[in-house]
């Protein structure tokens, strides 16, 4: 099938000035090297990678506010930087940490402008208005003004505001950021319910491993700026094994905990961490009939760790 | 088009709902009025006539200026542009399907359209209760003034426009703004009017864009023959020059501002 989004040696440099200005100098940075893929109509892809691995600068590209210094990319059939109003139209964007809403007004009215910003017909934008304050739930806030709304709220208004001219591609950093569950959760259904009723193709970075197993098919991992795999979940899996830790609350300071099928890597007081490599539920029944126990949780691998796994196996 | 009305519309929105700063800002330019003309009064009451210009004039620049002030900013306050390019905000900004500098000036009228008439018409009410002012007598030099204050606006906006887009040359435009804070008010004739610099430095300052804010919308209202050209004609005119001269400029920068953001990662 034809791609919608596609990256072929993508690579860019940034010039970061140094110093002083009168003997400022210029250093050349390498933000994303030779990143190549292609991402079919309808799929939900995962961009993930640790802080500074270059997952924004590769979006930036993508989107047509960044120019590549190498490679070549094409969303929606069209070159970004070069057609970037073009492209506005046919994409939408949410970058988590910064809103496109307006602060001070209702946020009906941020709504409301992008209409004749994105120039859809009338009929259209509020059948769609309807629609979208339906499923995101935002009837209980449309008139309130954007700066008193919950970071939850507000992050639902700017996927609202991003969705209004029906994009076909969907482009979100990191748009879980800072949000509780219950928003998270609210979020991740409403962008499956998009990707399976609309085809929407969706491009999402997170840091939330939570957000991975919900959403995507497919993950692409990029670390120092470049693509250390691309697959399926299961083989993000199967490529850096990962195991879930149980964090056990003693009632009193002890031995390091010896239990078949798992492994004890960090003490501190009262609290011990159980690196799992067996069943769960038969090591959570021996550490408690073995110790008086206070507390146990069993904690997912976080995606830093995966990352890092993948970079350790190569 | 409809995009920038709706635009207009939200910043007018916007405003109308900072209350307390409206009144504040109406309180302060009513009192720096009356102690502005109350020391051009004196100086008057010394020599009655200064470069053409009566005591009555010059207390009536001092109401049109702190009128001006509302809608016009002379002072160079940033547009929330420069905090955007700072923050790196701005990739919002060159994300949309829109003109920037369109984009910002839209809400920048809205501001200033608010500004017109709940913080300098009431401003000039408190000057003509207080003083005697000298008024526009034919309705054309009503509308000439009207056309004055818009264009003060654009002069105005373009000014405030630039300085923020130095921010992405410089990374950060609040040194700019400084400058501008002091360079505005003086060369504008706000805190003075430029009738009583020496004649070789009104000369100059005539000439600047920063003038087109305060002196020259003041002397099309006084119908002065100081005016560019000597006439009310000369004045508007020379405020759509300055204004047409610095959007142009404005546009240019703003698309290599883009390229260079392209370039160089915002
Ligand atoms: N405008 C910029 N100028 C210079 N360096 C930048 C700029 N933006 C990002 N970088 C650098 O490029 C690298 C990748 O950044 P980014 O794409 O933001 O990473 P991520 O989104 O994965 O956290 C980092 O080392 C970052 O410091
Ligand atoms: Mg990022």
């Amino acid at each position: 099938m034809e791609a919608v989004i596609e990256a072929e040696g993508l690579g860019k440099d940034y010039t970061v000035a140094e110093g002083p200005l009168p003997r400022r100098r210029r250093r050349r940075v390498s933000a994303v090297r030779d990143v190549s893929f292609r991402v079919a109509p309808g799929e939900v892809v995962g961009y993930l990678g640790p802080n500074g691995a270059g997952k924004s600068t590769t979006l930036k590209m993508l989107i047509g506010i960044l120019a590549p210094s190498a490679g070549r990319v094409r969303v929606a059939g069209l070159e970004p930087v070069r057609a970037r109003t073009r492209l506005a139209r046919r994409i939408g964007v949410v970058f988590g940490q910064r809103t496109t809403l307006w602060w001070d007004l209702p946020l009906r009215d941020s709504l409301a402008l992008t209409r004749h910003l994105y120039r859809v017909p009338r009929a259209d934008h509020a059948r769609r208005l309807a629609e979208l304050t339906e499923v995101l739930e935002l009837g209980p806030f449309l008139a309130t003004p954007v700066r008193q709304l919950s970071l939850g709220q507000r992050m639902r208004g700017d996927l609202a505001a991003a969705l209004l001219h029906a994009p076909e591609v969907l482009v979100l950093d990191e748009p879980t950021i800072g949000l509780d569950v219950v928003s998270k959760t609210a979020i991740r259904e409403f962008l499956l319910r998009l990707n399976a009723e609309r085809g929407t193709t969706i491009l999402l970075t997170t840091h939330d491993l939570g957000d991975v197993q919900r959403l995507c098919r497919r993950v692409m991992v990029i670390d120092g700026g470049r693509l250390a795999f691309d697959g399926g979940l299961a083989g993000l899996h199967a490529v850096a094994p990962s195991p879930r830790t149980l964090v056990v609350d003693l009632a009193a300071p002890a031995a390091p905990i010896a239990v078949a099928g798992a492994r004890t890597v960090r003490v501190e007081g009262p609290r011990q961490w159980l690196e799992l490599n067996g069943n769960p539920a038969r090591v959570i029944a021996q550490v408690a009939a073995d110790h008086e126990v206070a507390d146990i949780t069993l904690r997912e691998p976080d995606i830093e760790e995966v990352v890092h796994r993948i970079y350790a196996g190569r | 088009m409809r995009v920038y009305l709706s635009v207009f519309g939200c910043a007018l929105r916007r405003y109308s709902g900072y209350r307390a700063a409206t009144a504040a800002g109406l309180f302060t330019n009513s009192v720096f009025g009356v102690i502005n003309a109350l020391v051009l009064l004196a100086v008057f009451a010394a020599r009655p006539q200064i470069n053409g210009y009566t005591a009555i004039d010059a207390v009536t620049q001092v109401y049109v200026a702190q009128a001006l002030l509302g809608p016009v900013d002379v002072i160079g306050r940033p547009l929330a542009l420069a905090e955007r390019i700072r923050s790196g905000d701005v990739a919002v900004d060159l994300l949309r399907p829109a003109h920037p500098m369109a984009w910002f000036l839209a809400q920048d009228l809205g501001r200033a359209a608010f500004a017109v008439v709940f913080r300098s018409v009431p401003t000039f009410c408190v000057g003509l209760a207080l003083f005697r002012l000298a008024l526009p007598q034919e309705p054309a030099r009503w509308a000439a003034a009207g056309l004055a204050l818009l264009l003060a606006v654009l002069v105005s906006f373009t000014l405030r426009y630039l300085y923020a887009l130095a921010g992405f040359w410089i990374g950060d435009a609040r040194g700019v703004t400084a400058l501008a804070g002091t360079v505005g008010p003086l060369c504008s004739g706000l805190v003075l009017p430029l009738v009583l610099f020496p004649d070789a430095v009104a000369g100059v300052l005539r000439a600047l864009p920063w003038s087109a804010m305060v002196q020259v919308p003041a002397e099309i209202v006084l119908g002065k023959a100081t005016l560019p050209g000597g006439t009310v004609l000369g004045g508007l005119a020379f405020q759509a020059a300055w204004a047409a001269a610095l959007l142009a400029l404005g546009a240019l920068l703003t698309a290599r501002a883009a390229r260079r953001v392209a370039v160089q990662g915002g």
